[in-house]
C-alpha cells in the first residue's frame, strides 16, 4: 500500500504539534508548581482549606458522576441531561428545607438538622428519580437502537427542556437556601479548620457510593445491571429483563443526583434553573477521567477532578503572576475536560466496556 | 351478570379516553405552571375575543380530542364521546387547580399561580369561574374529535382556515405596519388587524378567504398543471421565479420597517454561520458545540482593527479586517482541530462544547481585559459603509445586504464543495470513518478541512455580528450561539440548503420577533429536539442523500452511493475503483 509524501508531511506535522501540546501542558504545571511554591506567598493553612474545598465538591462530582457513567456503561450514550437531574433534586430539597425551616424543625437542635437534611435528600432523590424516568421514558428510549448523535442531540435537547421548564416554573432568579447554623459550626479539632458541613458532605457521599457499590456488586438486580451492560442480547437470552435494567440504572443514579444536588445546595448555598450545566459537565469530566463505565473509576475521578480545580489555579497558575484566579478557575475544569478527552479518552483506570469504538 | 360483562368491556373501551384525557391533563398544567398561560395572555388573537394563552389550552383539549377519536375503532358516536370525555378531563384538572388556587396560595413553589393565570383560566370571572375550563376544554375536545370524525373532504377546509387564523393573527402586527405606511391601505389594515392580532371582522376574512382559496385552487389546480408540463416549458418558468424570489429578498427588509429590518439582518446572519456549521456537521458528521470560539475570534479581531474606541489598534476600514478575521478563525480552527479530531463522535460534542466555555471564560476574564475589555467590551465598532444617517443603508439594512451577500458566496461554496472529491469524503465519514478509512480517505486531514471551514464561516458570522452590534462584548460569547446554530441545522435539515433557511427562520426568526416566544425560545428548541430526533431525524427539509440514508426502505435508489463511495480516493488499493 503506497501512502502519498504529503500525507506523511502532515501527518509527522500532526503528531509534532500533539507533543508539543502535550509537553507545554506539562510545563506549565511543573514550572508553575515549581514558581508558586517556591514564592512561598501561601502557608500550609491557605493550602489544607483549599484541599477540604477540593474533597467536598469532588465528593458532589463524584456522586453526580456515577449517574452518567452508569448510564454510559449500559446504553452507551452521554446522559446530557444528567446535570439538571441534579439541579431539580437541588430545587426539591430547596422546597423541602423551606418547609421544614417553616415548621421550625430544620433549626431546633443539632439532630432535628441532621433529620431535616436527610429529608431534604430524600425527596430530592425521590423527585429527580420521577423526573428522569419521564425523561427516558420520552426522549430516550425511543432511540434506543438509533446512532450515536441521535440519541445526544435529544439528551441536548431534554436538557434545554429541563432547564427553561424550571425558569419557567420558579423564575429566572437565584434562590437561597436556607441556613442550617450547626453547619456552619467548626469541628473542635486543633490542626486544621474544618466545617461540619464539610464533614457531612464527605460522609454523605461515602455513605452513597458505598452503598451504591454494594447493590451493584452484591444484589441480584446490580448483577442484572452489570450483565446487561456487558451484553445485552446475551443477558436478555439469560432471563434478564433489559428494559427493567436500564431503568434501574437511570433511577440509582438519578436518585444519587438528587440528593447531590441538596449537598451541592448546603454547600453554595445558591440554586437557579441553569446550575446544572456547570456541575453536569465536570461530573462528566469525572467520570471520563475515570474511565467511563467504571464505577470506582466515577468515584476517583470525581475527587480527582475536585483537588485539581481547587488546587490547579492557585498551584499551576499563581507562579507566573496571572492577574484574576477565581474567574479562571471554572477553566480549569473545563481545560481538564477538553485535556483528558483529547490525551486519554479511556481514562485513567480504563473503560470497563467492551467493543465501545464507534 | 350480563349487565357486569358489558360495563367492564364498556369501561376497557373508555380507557384510551381517560388515559389521553390525564395526558392532555398534564399538559394544560404544566402549560399553566411554567407561565405560558400567563405571559402569553396579553397577545390576543383575536382582539377582544380570544388569547394567545387561551388558544394553548384549546389547542390542548383540540389535540387531546383528535388523538381520542383517532383511537377509537366502535364507531363516530362512540368516538365523539370518548374526545369530549378526554377533554373534559383535562378541564377539570384546570377547574381542581383554579378551586385548589382560591384555597390556597400557591405562589411559594409555583410561580405562575398568579391572579393572572386565574384570569385567564375563567376569562376573569376568577373562583366564580371555575367551571369554565372544564366547558371549554370539553367542548375543545369535541371539536377535535369532530374533526377526526368528519369526511375528508371538510377535514381540509377545517383544519387549514384554523391553521391560517393562527398564523395571521401572530403576524397581524407585522403586516399592519407596513399597510398602515401606505395612505391606500391603511383603511383596510385599521378594519382587519389590530395593533396585535386580528379583529373579529378580520378573522371572519382570513376563514373566508381561506376556504375562497381553496375553493380556487381545486377548479384551477394550478400545482398539478405546473407539473404536467413538459420539461423544457417548465424550466422557462423556473428563471422568472427565481428573478422574482431574488427581488422579494431584495425588498423585504424595506418594505417592513427599521425593527423588522433588524430582525431580518439576525436570521439572515444566522443563515449564513448555519451553512458554515452545515460543512461541518451536516456534511463531515461532526457535531462542533465550540462554534462560538471561532465566533468570538471573528468578533473580537474586527473589533480590535477597525474599532475607534480605546481597544482599537488599527483602525482599519471592515473590509480590510474581514480576511483577517476569517484568516485567524480558520487557523484558530487549525489549532483547536488537531488534537481533537482524532477522539470519536460523541466524545468530540462535548470536547468542543468545552472549548467554547473555555473560550467565553477568557474572553470576559480579567486576564485578557488590557486587550479585550472584559466585561464592558470593545465600543464603538463603525459600520462597514460609512453613510450619511439618513441614508437608506444607514442601520441594519446594509448589514442586511452584507450577510445576504456573504451567504450567497457561502451556500454557493457549501454546495460546490459538496459535489467535490473532498464532499464525497466528508459524507463517507460521516457515514462509517473505519469504512471511509479502508477506502484511503486520510481521517484527519479531511476532518480537519471540514472544521477550518465551518470556523472560518463562524469568524466570518462573528466578524458581521459586532459591526451589527456596533460593539463586542464578553457576554455576546455564550454557548447559545453554538446551541442557536447546531439547532437549526438540525431541525432545518442536515446538508440541506433550503433546510437551514426554514430552520433559521423558525427558531430564530420567530423568538426575535415575539418577546413571548423568545421567553420559552430554549424550551421549544428542546421539544424540538427530542422530537425531531423521534419523529424525524433528517431534519423538516433534509437533503436528497440524508433523506435516502434515513428511509433506505422506502425508496431504494441503487446505484448512486456506490459509485459515489468508488470514486472517492483512487489513492488507496486499486481495486476499490481505480480507473486506469
Amino acid at each position: 500500500m503506497q501512502v502519498r509524501l504529503a500525507d506523511r508531511v502532515t501527518d509527522l506535522a500532526i503528531a509534532t504539534f500533539l507533543w508539543a501540546f502535550r509537553i507545554s501542558v506539562v510545563l506549565i504545571v511543573v514550572v508553575g508548581s515549581f514558581l508558586t511554591l517556591s514564592s512561598g506567598k501561601y502557608g500550609l493553612e491557605t493550602w489544607t482549606g483549599l484541599v477540604i474545598t477540593g474533597l467536598t465538591t469532588g465528593s458532589v462530582y463524584a456522586l453526580v458522576a456515577l449517574g452518567y457513567t452508569m448510564v454510559y456503561g449500559i446504553l452507551r450514550m452521554i446522559n446530557f441531561a444528567h446535570g439538571d437531574i441534579f439541579m431539580i433534586g437541588g430545587f426539591a430539597g430547596y422546597f423541602a428545607g423551606l418547609a421544614l425551616s417553616r415548621l421550625g424543625f430544620l433549626n431546633a437542635n443539632a439532630i432535628a438538622s441532621l433529620i431535616s437534611i436527610m429529608i431534604m435528600m430524600v425527596v430530592a432523590g425521590v423527585f429527580a428519580l420521577v423526573v428522569a424516568l419521564l425523561v427516558e421514558r420520552i426522549a430516550y428510549r425511543p432511540l434506543r437502537n438509533a446512532p450515536r448523535l441521535i440519541p445526544l442531540i435529544s439528551a441536548f435537547g431534554a436538557s434545554y427542556f429541563l432547564e427553561y421548564s424550571v425558569k419557567g416554573w420558579a423564575g429566572p432568579g437565584v434562590y437561597a437556601f436556607p441556613d442550617v447554623a450547626v453547619l456552619d459550626q467548626l469541628v473542635p479539632i486543633d490542626f486544621v479548620r474544618i466545617k461540619w458541613l464539610d464533614v457531612l458532605v464527605v460522609i454523605a457521599a461515602l455513605v452513597m457510593m458505598a452503598g451504591l457499590y454494594f447493590f451493584v456488586m452484591r444484589t441480584k438486580v446490580g448483577t442484572a445491571i452489570r450483565a446487561v451492560s456487558e451484553d445485552k442480547a446475551t443477558a436478555a437470552l439469560m432471563g434478564i429483563d433489559v428494559d427493567r435494567a436500564i431503568v434501574t440504572t437511570f433511577a440509582v443514579g438519578a436518585a444519587m443526583a438528587g440528593a447531590a444536588g441538596v449537598l451541592f445546595g448546603l454547600m453554595f448555598r445558591q440554586i437557579n434553573y441553569f446550575s446544572g450545566f456547570e456541575p453536569g459537565l465536570k461530573a462528566f469530566t469525572a467520570a471520563v477521567l475515570g474511565g467511563i463505565g467504571n464505577i470506582p473509576g466515577a468515584m476517583l475521578g470525581g475527587l480527582f477532578l475536585g483537588q485539581v480545580e481547587a488546587v490547579g489555579p492557585q498551584l499551576f497558575l499563581d507562579g507566573f503572576g496571572v492577574p484574576g484566579l477565581a474567574g479562571l478557575a471554572k477553566a480549569v475544569g473545563f481545560t481538564m475536560l477538553v485535556l483528558i478527552l483529547v490525551f486519554r479518552p479511556s481514562g485513567l483506570l480504563g473503560e470497563r466496556i467492551s467493543g465501545t469504538r464507534a | 351478570m350480563t349487565a357486569l360483562a358489558a360495563t367492564a368491556s364498556g369501561w376497557s373501551g373508555w380507557l384510551p379516553a381517560i388515559r389521553l384525557g390525564l395526558l392532555g391533563a398534564a399538559i394544560a398544567l404544566y402549560l399553566c405552571f411554567i407561565g405560558i398561560v400567563a405571559i402569553f395572555d396579553p397577545r390576543p388573537l383575536i382582539q377582544g375575543v380570544i388569547s394567545l394563552g387561551q388558544v394553548a389550552l384549546i389547542l390542548t383539549g383540540i389535540g387531546v380530542g383528535y388523538l381520542t377519536a383517532r383511537r377509537a375503532a366502535d364507531g363516530p358516536l362512540r368516538a365523539m364521546i370518548g374526545a369530549t370525555i378526554a377533554g373534559t378531563i383535562a378541564g377539570a384538572a384546570l377547574t381542581g387547580f383554579v378551586l385548589l388556587g382560591a384555597v390556597i396560595d400557591l405562589r411559594g413553589v409555583i410561580l405562575h399561580a398568579s391572579p393572572v393565570t386565574y384570569g385567564v383560566l375563567t376569562f376573569g370571572l376568577d373562583t366564580p369561574g371555575a367551571w369554565i375550563p372544564i366547558v371549554l376544554l370539553g367542548a375543545a375536545g369535541a371539536v377535535g374529535g369532530a374533526v377526526e370524525v368528519l369526511p375528508t373532504r371538510f377535514q381540509r377546509p377545517v383544519i387549514s382556515s384554523l391553521m391560517a387564523l393562527l398564523v395571521i393573527g401572530l403576524f397581524a402586527g407585522v403586516i399592519r405596519s407596513p399597510m398602515l405606511a401606505n395612505p391606500l391601505t391603511d383603511p383596510i389594515a385599521r378594519l382587519l388587524f389590530a395593533s396585535d392580532g386580528v379583529t373579529p371582522l378580520g378573522a371572519v376574512a382570513t376563514v373566508v378567504a381561506v376556504l375562497g382559496g381553496q375553493a380556487l385552487n381545486r377548479r384551477l389546480a394550478i400545482p398539478q398543471r405546473v407539473r404536467e408540463l413538459p420539461a423544457e416549458r417548465r424550466q422557462r418558468l423556473t428563471l422568472p421565479a427565481i428573478i422574482v424570489g431574488v427581488l422579494f429578498v431584495l425588498w423585504l427588509p424595506q418594505g417592513v420597517g427599521s425593527f423588522f429590518a433588524q430582525v431580518v439582518a439576525v436570521v439572515t446572519l444566522y443563515v449564513l454561520m448555519a451553512f458554515g456549521l452545515n460543512i461541518t456537521l451536516g456534511l463531515a458528521g461532526l457535531l462542533d458545540l465550540g462554534f462560538v470560539a471561532f465566533f468570538a475570534v471573528g468578533a473580537y479581531t474586527v473589533g480590535l482593527l477597525t474599532g475607534s474606541g480605546d481597544y482599537g489598534i488599527a483602525h482599519w476600514p471592515f473590509w480590510a479586517a474581514v480576511p483577517v478575521a476569517v484568516i485567524l478563525a480558520m487557523a484558530f480552527g487549525a489549532f483547536l482541530g488537531l488534537p481533537i479530531l482524532g477522539i470519536r463522535g460523541d466524545y468530540l460534542a462535548i470536547a468542543t462544547l468545552g472549548f467554547g466555555e473555555i473560550v467565553r471564560i477568557l474572553a470576559g476574564s480579567d486576564l485578557l481585559k488590557p486587550w479585550l475589555g472584559g466585561p464592558r467590551g470593545i465600543y464603538p465598532i463603525p459600520k462597514p459603509i460609512e453613510v450619511t444617517p439618513d441614508s437608506f443603508l444607514a442601520g441594519p439594512l446594509q448589514i442586511y445586504y452584507i450577510a445576504l451577500a456573504f451567504a450567497a458566496v457561502v451556500a454557493f461554496v457549501a454546495v460546490r464543495l459538496r459535489d467535490s472529491r473532498l464532499g464525497r469524503a466528508w459524507v463517507a465519514i460521516r457515514e462509517d470513518e473505519d469504512v471511509a478509512e479502508a477506502l484511503g480517505v486520510n481521517l484527519v486531514q479531511t476532518k480537519l478541512l471540514a472544521y477550518m471551514l465551518g470556523a472560518a464561516f463562524a469568524g466570518l458570522g462573528g466578524a458581521i455580528f459586532s459591526t451589527l452590534l456596533g460593539a463586542i462584548i464578553s457576554s455576546s460569547i455564550t454557548v447559545f450561539v453554538s446551541i442557536n446554530v447546531a439547532a437549526i441545522i438540525i431541525v432545518g435539515g442536515m446538508g440541506s440548503i433550503p433546510g437551514v433557511v426554514v430552520g433559521s427562520i423558525f427558531l430564530i426568526g420567530i423568538p426575535e420577533l415575539f418577546r413571548e416566544f423568545s421567553e420559552y425560545r430554549y424550551l421549544f428548541y428542546g421539544v424540538a429536539l427530542i422530537a425531531m430526533m423521534i419523529y424525524r431525524p433528517e431534519g423538516i427539509l433534509p437533503s436528497r442523500i440524508t433523506r435516502r440514508e434515513f428511509h433506505a426502505s422506502d425508496e431504494a435508489e441503487p446505484g448512486e452511493p456506490a459509485e459515489g463511495q468508488s470514486t472517492d480516493e483512487p489513492t488507496s488499493q486499486p481495486a476499490t475503483g481505480m480507473v486506469t
